[in-house]
């Protein structure tokens, strides 16, 4: 009874994946993530992602403090930061974050720093919600193999 | 990516040698090198894995000038994947600088969505061989591995 575990964590993982690509969380780039790992690699799409969320928090710090600064006019460090955190979203296929910075971008090319705020209010929120549902979608990765590691009793 | 489809894509970009080994084998195929040049580490780590993964032995190196560094000790590479924007020197200068030094890998600038049409021009001036917009996928970066079967 123990496999069934497996198996519906297994659909659970899958229900969760359809619903991110549906959202437009995710896109067809996190299928191309998924496909670079191997026996080699076991754990190559969750240690691309930590990676991620470790630049992407550097990075989003840096934007609010850049934003915060009393006197503020450092567009193009913020582009930079920008582009940046748009190529990265889009290798690991983040889509819904990349498509805020693109809005960001635009805003700072603009020097709009109230647009600028907005946006970068957004990006906070995707972000955030992007890491919870991949925490999500990793813990559950975690707890189908444990539950598939759990053999049945030889029959005698 | 198994040993089998390996061969097989090796076979198909010319660079596997069937001459004198029953039914060709990777040992016998020329051992294409590359370099991946970008300052972020989750391209790094996509890219070198996608290169690792078609057979291709890689360095990763932060920005231009350490590609610059690299080849100026003696190194050279089949192919060089080429960031547009990193800091302390860009793609733009470095594609130039490897130029202007004789190097003849090929590179192909890897850069995100630029609407800036002039700087993506100077990049392909500056002496690429090929650009692809990020995200880099394995089929973009087997159309660039083509490129290095024709210059062969």
């Amino acid at each position: 009874m123990l496999g069934l575990g497996a198996d519906r964590l297994w659909a659970d993982m899958n229900r969760l994946l359809a619903l991110l690509f549906h959202q437009g969380v995710l896109d067809e780039q996190f299928v191309q993530l998924q496909q670079l790992q191997d026996e080699s690699s076991p754990n190559f799409v969750c240690e691309v992602v930590t990676i991620y969320f470790h630049e992407s928090e550097k990075l989003l710090k840096n934007l609010r403090g850049l934003l915060m600064e009393r006197e503020f006019s450092d567009y193009k460090k913020m582009g930079i930061h920008l582009n940046q955190f748009m190529g990265s979203s889009s290798s690991i296929g983040a889509k819904r974050v990349r498509n805020v910075c693109v809005a960001f971008r635009a805003a700072s090319e603009q020097n709009n720093r109230a647009g600028c705020l907005r946006a970068l209010e957004l990006l906070e929120h995707e972000y955030c919600y992007l890491k919870n549902k991949l925490h999500e979608l990793f813990h559950i990765e975690q707890q189908r193999l444990l539950a598939a590691g759990v053999r049945y009793p030889m029959q005698n | 990516m198994s040993s089998t489809n390996t061969e097989n894509w090796m076979k198909d970009i010319g660079v596997l040698d069937l001459t004198g080994v029953g039914g060709g084998s990777t040992s016998a195929a020329k051992k294409i090198t590359a370099l991946v040049v970008d300052d972020d580490s989750v391209n790094q780590t996509i890219h070198s894995k996608m290169l690792e993964n078609l057979g291709i032995q890689n360095q990763v190196v932060r920005n231009g000038k350490e590609a610059v560094d690299l080849h100026s000790s003696g190194n050279n590479f089949d192919l060089i994947l080429m960031d547009m924007d990193m800091p302390v020197m860009n793609g733009i200068e470095a594609t130039r600088k490897l130029r202007e030094m004789g190097v003849r890998s090929i590179i192909a600038g890897v850069s995100t969505c630029t609407r800036d049409e002039r700087e993506q021009k100077e990049f392909m001036e500056s002496g690429l061989d090929d650009f692809q917009e990020k995200p880099l996928t394995t089929p973009k970066l087997v159309s660039i591995l083509h490129k290095l079967n024709k210059k062969c």
